[in-house]
């Protein structure tokens, strides 16, 4: 499943997509839970009864602002949660 | 075995009981929907709400609470039913209700009052993908409804008046602030109302379309939650989405409750 978590409004559409297939049996020891500064990842059981990442809720609605530090804007030439998600299960909108 | 959905929405609890109808021979298992099924408003003590339309429901259906097998919640407030098995999310639920009335379905779109979201599902009715909006407001319900108030019409009139309108007005605003003050100009400039509730009704659908465009357009389009029974929603919405039909089902905002209330009886089995 591809779960999309974000929002779109008037400055854009910020969403980080999770591809919970390849997430499921997490060949990278769910890095992406400590390489997140903001810390917005986080592992639940999901409806189907799998051990996936999701954003957590209120994160949902600032992804704008909580990734802005790790954007190229900031500095980054690539952002660490994509870089720690070697499965390559996530993906950013912008 | 009867199983119950709850739908804790934002505005309303809806609650859905299925009974499995056993079938000898039959290759798979046939449910009877619908058995009871009960609307009620919201309330700031959600467990005490939830729990007053649970018996409702019980009441309705001449059933007593220890006939009932499971109960699946779903909805903003799954959290607050104490007496709930599980708590499912709103994507499993709705795409499960939906597949199950349409089983050729493959996009659900779910407008409700305070959210929308889109979902690409499989022949089972498990979700593949889904958007939803976390944040704004005026791709949902409760938007719509706030300006058929500015309008001084019953949400019924305003859909009806969308559809004898056939003039285009952009809203730019993403904020439901900010788009009931172009309204409010709109009431100003002497624009014809049918021309405003069709702009107002363009304006949820595309926000709702471009959600639905992140997960794809493919198969049979179903309708689900309270914006469904909004005649020129359905209209903005085919058009933003450049589809010829989209199925409603029948009572639209009980189809999570539905698909929640089968996920409990599956899981049963």
């Amino acid at each position: 499943m591809i779960a999309n978590y974000g929002y779109k409004d008037g400055s854009g559409e910020y969403y980080i997509s999770i591809d919970t297939d390849k997430c499921i049996s997490c060949s990278a020891d769910r890095a992406c839970l400590t390489a997140c500064p903001k810390q917005m990842f986080e592992t639940i059981t999901d409806d189907y009864d799998d051990e996936v990442t999701w954003v957590k809720k209120p994160n949902c609605r600032t992804l704008a602002y909580d990734c802005a530090d790790c954007k190229p804007s900031a500095g980054y030439t690539s952002l660490p949660c994509m870089t720690a998600c070697t499965p390559g299960a996530i993906k950013h909108s912008w | 075995m009867i199983t119950a959905g709850i739908d804790m929405g934002s505005r309303s609890i809806k609650v859905v009981l299925v009974e499995e109808l056993k079938v000898d021979g039959a290759p798979q298992l046939k449910y009877g929907v619908k058995k009871a099924h009960i609307m009620m408003p919201g309330d700031l003590d959600q467990d005490v709400a939830a729990e007053k339309a649970y018996d409702e429901a019980l009441v309705a259906a001449g059933i007593k609470r220890e006939d009932v097998k499971t109960v699946f919640a779903t909805g903003a407030g799954r959290k607050q039913v104490a007496f709930a098995t599980e708590g499912i999310t709103e994507m499993t639920a709705g795409a499960k209700g939906a597949n199950f009335m349409f089983p050729m379905s493959r996009t659900v779109v779910d407008v409700g009052a305070e959210e929308g979201r889109g979902m690409k599902t499989d022949a089972d009715g498990k979700a593949v993908d889904f958007a939803g909006n976390e944040k704004c407001a005026a791709g949902a319900g409760s938007f719509a409804e706030a300006m058929s108030r500015a309008l001084q019409m019953t949400l019924k009139e305003f859909g009806d008046a969308s559809l004898k309108s056939d003039k285009s007005i952009p809203m730019n605003a993403q904020c439901t602030v900010f788009a009931e003050s172009e309204v409010v100009s709109l009431i100003h400039s002497s624009t014809p109302k049918n021309d405003i509730a069709k702009a107002v009704l363009d304006a949820v659908a595309s926000r709702v379309c471009a959600m639905v465009r992140r997960v794809g357009i493919e198969g049979e389009v179903v309708l689900i939650g309270g914006m469904a029974h909004n005649a020129g929603f359905v209209q903005s919405l085919k058009t933003a989405m450049g589809v010829d039909s989209v199925s409603l089902p029948d009572m639209p905002e009980y189809i999570s409750a539905l698909g929640c209330a089968l996920i409990a009886a599956e899981r049963q089995n």
